[in-house]
């Protein structure tokens, strides 16, 4: 296998107890996040420093500097400054950061310990989402664990540093994971995404200064300190480096998460580790970044390397990593239906082109993909995107369009032959087994 | 309400937070861990404590869909409904369900063991079809392991 396997983040996954703390510090654990707060790793600023020349790109979705995002804490404001670590994790296909929770929650809390002694934040709250029964679970002990073991709390360690880690436990909604919307979920107030700016790092949790960050990408930052920028530079590719969790779902013989190193082959991704496409069908198509992201065709995915300009190059993104894989007999009406019926039901209702948009989307998609689609269709649906698509308080209306907008583009003769045909056409195109039907 | 135990419970979560308020998701929570849904009076008594009105409870209660401001049957399922889920046999499993429940999505078994509900993705796709049941994830279901599950919820 040619494929640049990474096993850092992952390292720990398949160990007895891996959950432990006592496991953790036999692995080093917490040795760097000590080292930071004795001050042995440079000032707090020196560790933004490091993060930002570490190359190190959010893994939530929108892909900004880590680094970068740190530096713009404003100093000295009187105000105090909090961390809230992402795992909100509902972009469909994307099923990374669970495993983090799951497997080893400690990585993750040593990360939001050097974080907050970065930014200057002595509070950060863990957001998980409700259905993350077991994360939440091991989250919790495992900070239980730390407090216990002193390395939360007043004084820690003797460095004078404190720190208090809180899990705050969502409500089953995808738009929560938008980093405003976050905030205001943990206010307590409905959470309708906030206008930006004021960006949160300046104004974020109670108007104070707020670092949001996903749950892989705080979970990289104990290795960063502990083998330095140019270590982390040099992963991958050199415009886009890093080991990231890519979670691969849908019609492949072996779906699951994959740590490797940026810049590698998308198909051999899928004919290697993931053992090609079930069933010895063919390749249809790929979201490659969580649903939010454009779709390529399976002669696209052969071009594809996944990096930020590869992808780019292709048109896509590599979003949140969720790599959802669509076999020839899928119906890409179908198939956009079931998403759209998503966006719809998550849109928080508050602007009115998403709010009113992705509800109409999902209507005329049920006409085409039940055979009594009009001709104009398509020309409509690409219509309500393009009246959706910025015009809008936060990114979900955006990221519903992506798919809808590729997926009628790349695979406008489905729809075309659904409207031909008629109603009669439908039992015999959609029957598959595998073809997804969302249900109302 | 509540006894000695879930007080000192929720007053600990209570205490996470410079401003009361934020405390309002996980306080509720735990109320409908322990009554199964936050009905009129456990939301008057949750703004009670976190000081804030009844209407701002309200306003989130009726938010989210994993909170439940209606009554429900003693055993929650929620079936993923999203993509990857329904590509590789999700929908085959959640007509499985409504045919073997008689219920449609949301609907409670008249005996009021069982309520159904959709759900979207649950950030196990590579694994899927996938279930909640009471809140714990199954995954990779056959019709046959979906039917010992619902035996063994008693
Ligand atoms: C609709 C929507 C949903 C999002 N969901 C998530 C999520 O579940 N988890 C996440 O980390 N980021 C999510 N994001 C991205 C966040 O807004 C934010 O960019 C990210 O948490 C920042 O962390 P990072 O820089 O470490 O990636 C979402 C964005 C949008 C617009
Ligand atoms: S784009 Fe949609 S989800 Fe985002 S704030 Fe507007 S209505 Fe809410
Ligand atoms: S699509 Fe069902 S868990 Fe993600």
């Amino acid at each position: 296998m040619t494929l640049p396997m990474g096993n850092i983040i992952s390292a720990r996954f398949g160990k007895d107890d891996s959950c432990a703390l006592k496991g953790y510090r036999a692995d080093g654990g917490y040795d760097a996040y000590l080292a930071a707060i004795h001050g042995k790793k440079g000032t707090p600023d020196d560790i933004t420093a490091m993060v930002k020349a570490s190359g190190l790109k959010g893994r939530g979705g929108a892909g900004f500097s880590t680094g970068m995002k740190w530096s713009f804490v404003p100093k000295n404001t009187g105000k105090p400054v909090y961390l809230c670590v992402n795992g909100d994790e509902s972009e469909p296909g994307t099923f990374k950061d669970r495993q983090i929770l799951e497997l080893d929650p400690h990585q993750l809390l040593e990360g939001v310990g050097i974080t907050c002694y970065a930014i200057g934040a002595h509070t950060a709250y863990v957001y998980l989402r409700c259905e993350f029964r077991d994360g939440i679970r091991k989250t919790e002990a495992a900070i239980k664990e730390a407090y216990a073991a002193g390395l939360f709390g007043k004084d820690i360690d003797g460095s004078g540093f404190d720190l208090d880690v809180h899990v705050h436990i969502g409500g089953g909604a995808y738009i929560c994971g938008e980093e405003t919307s976050l905030l205001n979920s943990i206010e307590g107030v409905r959470p309708y995404p906030r206008n930006k700016p004021p960006f949160p790092a300046v104004e974020g949790l109670w108007s104070c200064p707020t670092i949001i960050n996903n749950v892989e990408t705080i979970a990289n930052i104990p290795h960063i300190v502990k083998h330095g920028a140019e270590w982390h530079a040099k992963l991958g590719h050199p415009d886009d480096p890093g080991s990231r969790l890519w979670c691969v779902s849908g019609h492949v013989n072996t779906p699951g998460v994959f740590e490797i190193e940026t810049g590698y082959s998308l198909q051999e991704l899928i004919d290697g580790p993931c053992g090609g496409i079930r069933n010895g069908k063919r390749l249809k198509a790929i979201i490659p970044g969580g649903s939010s992201s454009k779709v390529l065709t399976a002669n696209e995915v052969e071009k594809t390397t996944m990096d930020t300009p590869g992808i780019r190059a292709m048109g896509s993104s590599l979003g949140s990593a969720g790599i959802i894989v669509l076999d020839e007999d899928t119906c890409m009406v179908q198939a956009n239906l079931n998403l759209m019926r998503f966006y719809a039901h998550e849109s928080c209702g508050q602007c009115t082109p998403c709010r009113e948009g992705t509800p109409w989307v999902v209507k005329i998609l049920e006409r085409v993909a039940s055979g009594h689609g009009r001709k104009a269709d398509l020309e409509l649906l690409l219509d309500i995107a393009h009246n959706m698509e910025g015009r809008t308080v936060c990114a979900l209306a955006d990221g519903a369009c992506w798919p809808l907008t590729s997926i009628i583009k790349k695979f406008r003769h489905e729809y075309e032959a659904k409207i031909q045909q008629g109603p009669e056409a439908d039992a015999g195109t959609t029957a598959g087994a595998s073809a997804p039907v969302g249900a109302a | 309400m509540f006894d000695e135990t879930i007080t000192a419970e929720l007053e600990d979560i209570r205490g996470r937070y410079p401003v009361a308020k934020a405390a309002l998701v996980p306080v509720l929570h735990v109320v409908q861990r322990e009554q199964g849904w936050c009905n009129a009076e456990a939301q008057q008594w949750v703004a009670g404590f976190l000081d804030i009105t009844a209407m701002e409870v309200f306003e989130v209660v009726t938010f989210y869909p994993m909170l439940y401001h209606a009554p429900r049957g003693k055993h929650l399922i929620h079936v993923c409904r999203t993509l990857s889920c329904d590509a590789c046999g999700g929908q085959e499993l959640w007509q499985h369900l409504k045919a073997k429940l008689g219920v449609e999505r949301g609907g409670t078994t008249d005996d009021g063991r069982f309520t159904l509900r959709g759900a979207e993705c649950l950030a196990s796709c590579g694994t899927a079809p996938v279930i909640l049941i009471d809140g714990e994830r199954h995954e990779n279901l056959s019709h046959d392991d979906v039917d010992k599950l619902l035996e063994s919820a008693t």
